[in-house]
């Protein structure tokens, strides 16, 4: 057991794919000198040279573009977009470049990019820099979405990522940079399954990144008030586990998904609509949503609080469910 | 656990065994376990599930000290601060 | 093309409702494969099939109660094509009437009771898995109150109902108890029972169990009725005429020694599924299967092998107090064996000293038909030697 930060583990991660491939590098706006904006990749132009950590210009729709180029050409890219708010200029290159070329080319090429994106709010950066759109990103097909909530997954994510032969979306959370957690020293990470954090039997929660510490401390609040409630970690939000998230519901027949996305057309609203084809005579009451108010995010911190899911909120909808 | 907590676990790892007791209905001071009537096979998994609830190991000697709930909940107290 | 028919899972039993299918058409079976889980107004048993083959077409839906016999299923053999056996198929049923022509389906006989009309204003919500549940426990949900958001019936509503009706645990007891009628009256009409016991010294037995017991966790400790069904299994093999089954008026030795252990349940009633090949297993196997089965029998999941093949029946009712037992054979099997209470009694030892020693009354009912009197007291003297040498067991 080593306790580090989300952070650490992250660097620890590039570092170790940096050091196994050779065709692993990295790429992104002031990843290198400056050591990346949230400070992860920090010290590893030092130790990897410019051929290897590339600062690039401020054009994503180029330098994911050339990130799909190397990745064609056989190497190993890891492409960092600052915040998922600056992908939407390179949504072009992800969605009709990335995702479709294996289809496009006949099964002849494929695109082994791993692009790393910080996202979510809830640290007054403003409604633009607070979007949540992972679940743009997990519609479409082609594409592997992967979403870590703990350190273990953040430090482990992303060498299976990067051995997969399709486009990886990581999506960090940016209010993850700072948790500190205990990671096993011998780490087994998948890039399939779900995971239950938390087990309990009378209310499912489904949720991932940057909410599941908020759910786990509702679970906490629900248990002081007498009802056992379960927390599923989604983790990788395309393909999505249908069978864990099934399981889960099946046992508790109550269930909130807490997911930051705006609720309309939010993954929370895709979770129901399964839990509603496959498990609907499993359900003890009406599935629940807890997602973020649909306004821009706002600044103020207390209005910002107030537009984000909060553990709070969490206990209201699941105790919505109980008489 | 205090001699009351300690009363409520056993109480609700003997309801896992016999789903139908009303505890309220048992008395604390007589024997238990025509009370509750539990077999040998019973009375061998109740022991079983305190082991793993609890962490008390249960010496097959000790047995004939366990008859009343008062005692179960006396010795399983005194386990704990052994 | 092989046809799989219900399974008489017990000599009680002519009926059974299919619960589940645990198989779909497509899916290769193998030998001792559960593939469905039907009620026998005992319990519901996993039914295992014995052949092999691909399942062609399912004939049975979940909730249609049908006769022993009756055919559940379709496979195809290695080599089949599915063309192949649906001719087949063709051919028999032009040959004979369908088959499930004559079976009822589920609530065809509720249909016809009064219809209710409720206004669609006061309509209750009722949860979808509350429905379901309510329908598996034959519950009404007219008059159940719901705690669920909006006033809404829950499953733990559902449950509370049956609960307060007795509905299904009435049902379900009555059935039993016909159950135990039907083979119990079958057997003192037909079995020309005998009776026989002898008292047997424990102090070994149950000295050899304490001292091995003290170096176990209580978690491995075994108990001492694990050792009299041991020492039944390995004193059969000297009397083998008491362990099998009386069909078609001859005698069938059984292929292994399975013993069905009586089991009573906890709501009322009786089952006495086997644990097979007793005489081969060591305690602690024994031990573990024994406590598995008490656990599946009380739970209502047992298999189709262990309902239907015990080859003899041992009960022990000392525990509740009995001095002795003599037991009413369960057909088609020839014997019984009954242990009663092991309690300390006075007893001439070796010396002619008068000792207090714990001593249990074990009796043999055995069937006339096809052993006599003093091959069952050999069976029993056997038996007593087994117990007085328990680390052989």
């Amino acid at each position: 057991m080593t306790r580090i930060s989300c952070r650490e583990a992250m660097r620890q991660a590039l570092r170790e794919a940096l050091t196994r491939d050779p065709r692993v590098f990295l790429m992104g706006e002031d990843v290198g000198r400056y050591g990346g904006t949230y400070a992860v990749s920090k010290g590893l132009y030092e130790e990897f040279g410019p051929e290897r950590i590339r600062d690039t210009p401020l054009s994503e729709l180029g330098f994911v573009g050339a990130g799909i180029g190397a990745a064609l050409g056989g190497m190993r890219p890891i492409v960092e977009v600052m915040t998922v708010n600056f992908s939407l200029l390179a949504l072009d290159q992800i969605v009709n470049t990335a995702a479709l070329y294996r289809h496009m080319s006949g099964g002849q090429f494929s695109v082994p990019i791993v692009i790393r994106m910080a996202t979510g709010a809830g640290r007054q950066v403003a409604a633009q820099h607070s979007h949540s759109f992972e679940n743009w990103y997990a519609h479409i097909p082609g594409i592997k979405v992967l979403c870590p909530a703990t350190v273990a997954d953040a430090r482990g994510m992303l060498w299976p990522a990067l051995q997969d032969p399709d486009p990886v979306i990581l999506f960090e959370h940016a209010q993850l940079y700072n948790l500190e957690e205990d990671i096993p020293d011998a780490l087994e990470v998948d890039l399939e399954s779900a995971a239950v954090r938390r087990p309990g039997d009378a209310v499912s929660l489904i949720t991932y990144g940057g909410s599941l510490a908020k759910t786990l401390a509702a679970a906490e609040l629900l248990a002081a008030a007498g009802i056992s409630a379960e927390v599923v970690d989604l983790r990788v939000l395309r393909p999505l586990d249908t069978e864990t998230i099934l399981a889960s519901v099946r046992k508790c027949r109550r269930v909130v998904v807490i997911d930051e996305c705006w609720r309309t057309g939010s993954l929370a609203a895709e979770i129901i609509a399964r839990i509603s084809e496959q498990a609907l005579y499993d359900l003890d009451a009406p599935p629940a949503r807890v997602c973020s108010e649909e306004v821009p995010i706002p600044y103020a911190r207390h209005m910002e609080e107030a537009a984000l899911p909060q553990p709070e909120k969490i206990v209201a909808a699941a105790k919505s469910l109980f008489g | 656990m205090n001699a009351e907590e300690m009363r409520v676990a056993a109480l609700s790892i003997l309801r896992t065994i016999a789903p139908e007791i009303e505890p309220a209905e048992l008395v604390p001071n007589r024997p238990l376990r025509q009370q509750v009537d539990l077999d040998s096979m019973d009375w061998l998994n109740f022991l079983m599930a305190l082991h793993r609830q609890l962490g008390v190991d249960i010496p097959e000697a000790d047995y004939r000290k366990l008859v009343t709930l008062d005692d179960l909940v006396g010795y399983l107290l005194g386990k704990q601060r052994g | 093309m092989i046809e799989f028919n219900l399974p008489s899972l017990g000599a009680d039993m002519d009926e059974g409702t299919l619960l589940e299918w645990r198989i779909k058409p497509g899916d290769t079976v193998k030998r001792g494969q559960v593939v469905a889980v039907v009620d026998t107004s005992k319990a519901a048993v996993d039914v295992e099939i014995w052949h092999e083959g691909v399942v062609h077409a399912l004939t049975l839906e979940p909730g249609q109660k049908v006769p022993v016999g009756t055919t559940m299923a379709i496979l195809r053999e290695a080599g089949e094509s599915a063309g192949q056996v649906e001719a087949m198929r063709k051919q028999r049923s032009a040959a004979k009437l369908p088959p499930l022509a004559a079976h009822v389906e589920p609530g065809t006989a509720a249909v016809s009771a009064p219809h209710r009309e409720a206004p669609a204003a006061a309509r209750r919500p009722v949860s979808p898995a509350a429905r379901r549940h309510a329908q598996e426990l034959h519950v009404e949900l007219e008059g159940i109150s719901g705690s669920g958001p909006h006033g809404s019936v829950t499953v733990a509503d559902v449950d509370k109902a049956a609960a307060a009706h007795h509905t299904a645990p009435l049902d379900r007891k009555a059935e039993m108890r016909r159950a135990i009628a039907a083979a119990m009256g079958r057997s003192k009409r037909e079995i020309p029972h005998y009776y026989l016991s002898q008292d047997i010294p424990m102090q070994r037995a149950v000295e050899w169990l304490l001292r091995e017991n003290e170096k176990h966790a209580v978690t491995e400790r075994l108990l001492l009725g694990v050792l009299q069904l041991k020492a039944v299994a390995l004193a059969l093999a000297r009397t083998p005429e008491l362990n099998g089954f009386w069909r078609g008026d001859r005698f069938e030795p059984g292929a292994g020694v399975h013993v069905g252990v009586a089991i009573s349940l906890r709501q009322g009633g009786l089952v006495a599924p086997a644990i097979h090949d007793v005489d081969r297993k060591s305690l602690v196997e024994l031990m573990g299967s024994l406590a598995d089965l008490v656990q599946r029998a009380r739970a209502g999941s047992m298999r189709s092998s262990e309902m239907s093949d015990p080859t003899i029946t041992v009960t022990n009712l000392g525990e509740q107090g009995a001095g002795a037992v003599f037991g009413v054979i369960y057909p088609p099997q020839v014997a019984l064996v009954g242990f009663g209470r092991v309690a300390d009694r006075p007893w001439i030892d070796d010396t002619g000293a008068v000792r207090a020693l714990p001593v249990v009354t074990a009796s043999l009912s055995g069937d006339h038909r096809v052993s006599d009197g003093i091959r069952g007291a050999r069976f029993l003297t056997e038996l007593h030697d087994r117990l007085q040498r328990p680390e052989e067991l």
